[in-house]
């Protein structure tokens, strides 16, 4: 999988606004599983929940539910969008998708974000001023608990831990690929950088411009750290369309869930925040257009994933939608993206592939034994 | 008041962001902003100092900043305006008053100005009302949303009644009452001698920039 392809849920019960009836929990928290099921079917790799605690969102148990996707799906990539590293217990991250990584066969990864709804931390006890420094200081503990079997530790946000071992360890010891999800902060992208993870950026509301200087940011940071050349740091994009044969019958279905969507809507008219923003409202080939030029604003990537059901869109829609993007314009975006992509440019990123990498290094480290930098000094060097 | 003052560097220039949130037009509101300004650029050409002035209509770009607060990004166009401000050396920010305050675009567009953009502004405030009853709404409105910008809010504020346009003030009487062209001037001396010593305008402002201060990893060894 050169890039991989997928859809990413907010899990929000929004009323269609065609219709005004809501779905209720149940129904709503069946068609985000329905939606993962379809991903497969029409050859998507990657489903990716969000991660909410409060109305009008389902998923605030984010592993219940891919576990239960799991059982159903092959080959299908379970991540999330985003796990709350600010708000949830590292330790219980760590054995969460540990446990859920085995029960999967290694189809998981997961994205790290801070989550922008300000009750949320109070009532997980902490506090949003912290924000940054709760993402900090929670990720280097996940990252210990994953990577040392008997952790000693403390900081400042949890109770200290003396010869805690997380169960179950990584499948194969190698740990569910790390993404850092950020909207604005140059922070994230540094710490995405610094531990050679992949930084998602969800630019779907936003203009470009912006996601251009936090990706070049990350990229050189990476590139910076060792890890790499800037053009193989691991770099994951939202996106976000709405596709009919005829493009004036997608800007006519469309417009009614758009003009009041959460988050956007009673704001910018379609046509706005379409040349704005990555949405795509229009024919299949509008929409492989459209992406197909992402990577020359970003550079090649590893990851693009879609928003497809929110703003009450019916599920019925949602699938033929699914049909369409997997039917279409995935597979043409998959030969646009093989385009000139240079050799050293890495793929997505797979649980098989990352147990290959890891073999590898073991044997030429092995062969070749070398004495490593410490990154913390590294890392207080780039900080400067 | 006379002090010895460094005279400018040959070719200096400042950047000067008038913002009115007049909603007429023409508006008295503008026209103030309008006055401020020019008393402005007069008293710094006489200094050697070229001044750039833009002004800028809220009115023009209502819709952009409503949508800028629904959906968090500015249009382009709202954007350079965003750019002009933050990018300034001075600001002169003028709102008539509504229902005891500054009105609700003015407000609105502060709201989507980043709150840390402003910090060390030199902003000279004015108003406009129909009645001189609501002059101190500069002091209690105006003014604390610059100080909570941390930006450098000019003592003297510029307020101007509909009645202020055709009177000629009343220096006579024992409580002196300058006229709005005096109020203007006696505004403008700060204002200038303080967008004089401005430098922001040649600052390079980089909102990707870390705090120094910033570890990735919180202190704490990564393996």
């Amino acid at each position: 999988m050169t890039v991989q392809f997928g859809v990413f849920t907010i899990g929000d019960v929004t009323t269609d606004p065609t219709t005004g009836r809501a779905p209720s929990e149940y129904e709503r928290i069946k068609s985000m599983v329905a939606i993962a099921l379809k991903a497969e079917e029409v050859g998507l790799d990657v489903f990716a929940t969000g991660e909410h605690h409060n109305p009008p969102f389902v998923p605030s148990s984010p592993t219940t539910m891919l576990g239960y996707i799991a059982a159903q799906t092959k080959n299908l990539l379970l991540s999330t969008s985003t796990t709350l590293i600010t708000t949830n217990d590292p330790v219980k991250i760590s054995e969460d998708f540990a446990m859920l990584q085995h029960l999967a066969d290694g189809r998981v990864d997961i994205m790290l974000g801070r989550g922008n709804t300000g009750p949320v931390y109070p009532w997980f006890g902490q506090d949003i001023r912290q924000g940054i420094p709760l993402a900090v200081e929670n990720y280097a503990l996940l990252h210990k608990l994953w990577h040392e079997d008997v952790v000693d530790w403390s900081g400042q946000f949890r109770t200290p831990l003396q010869g805690f071992t997380s169960t179950p360890r990584p499948l194969d010891g190698v740990a569910p690929f790390v993404w850092h999800g950020s909207i604005r902060s140059p922070e994230i992208a540094e710490q995405a950088a610094f531990y050679g993870d992949g930084f998602f950026a969800n630019n779907i509301f936003w203009p470009k411009e912006h996601y251009m200087r936090l990706i070049g940011l990350y990229r050189q940071r990476f590139e910076h750290y060792g890890h790499g050349s800037a053009d193989q740091a691991i770099v994951g994009l939202g996106g976000q369309v709405f596709m009919r044969p005829k493009s004036q019958d997608a800007v006519n279905e469309f417009r009614p869930y758009f003009d009041n969507a959460p988050v956007y809507g009673h704001g910018p008219s379609l046509e706005e925040f379409t040349a704005q923003t990555p949405l795509t409202v229009g024919s299949p080939q509008e929409v492989i257009d459209r992406y197909a030029s992402m990577r020359d604003s970003f550079g090649n990537y590893q990851r693009q994933l879609f928003l497809m059901d929110h703003a009450g869109l019916p599920l019925k829609v949602v699938l033929e939608q699914l049909d369409i993007l997997g039917g279409e314009v995935v597979p043409a975006l998959r030969r646009e993206f093989a385009k000139d992509r240079p050799a050293q440019v890495p793929d997505g990123p797979t649980h098989a592939a990352r147990v290959a990498a890891r073999d590898a290094a073991l044997s030429s480290d092995a062969a070749n034994p070398v004495v490593q930098d410490n990154p913390a000094e590294t890392a207080l060097d780039g900080a400067k | 008041m006379s002090e010895t003052r460094t005279a400018p560097a040959e070719g200096t220039v400042r950047r000067i962001a008038v913002v009115s949130a007049g909603l007429s037009q023409p508006s008295s509101t503008r026209m103030l902003a309008d006055r401020l300004a020019d008393a402005t650029v007069r008293r710094l050409e006489g200094q050697g100092i070229r001044v750039q002035v833009e002004t800028i209509e809220l009115r023009d770009h209502a819709r952009d900043i409503t949508n800028n607060m629904l959906a968090g990004f500015p249009s382009p166009a709202l954007g350079g305006v965003l750019e002009t401000v933050i990018g300034a050396d001075g600001l002169i920010a003028v709102s008539p008053i509504f229902a005891a305050s500054y009105s609700g675009l003015f407000k609105s567009f502060f709201d989507i100005v980043d709150p840390e953009s402003l910090e060390e502004m030199p902003v000279l405030i004015g108003a406009t009302g129909g009645t001189p009853r609501h002059s101190l709404a500069l002091d209690y409105a105006l003014r604390p949303l610059f100080t909570y910008l941390r930006a450098d809010v000019i003592p003297t504020g510029v307020y101007a009644a509909s009645a202020d346009w055709g009177s000629v003030g009343d220096t006579a009487s024992n409580n002196s009452l300058a006229s709005l062209p005096e109020r203007i001037e006696r505004a403008s001396i700060r204002f200038a001698r303080a967008v004089a010593a401005s430098d922001r305008s040649s600052r390079v402002q980089d909102p990707f920039a870390l705090d120094p201060s910033f570890n990735p990893t919180g202190g704490f060894t990564a393996t």
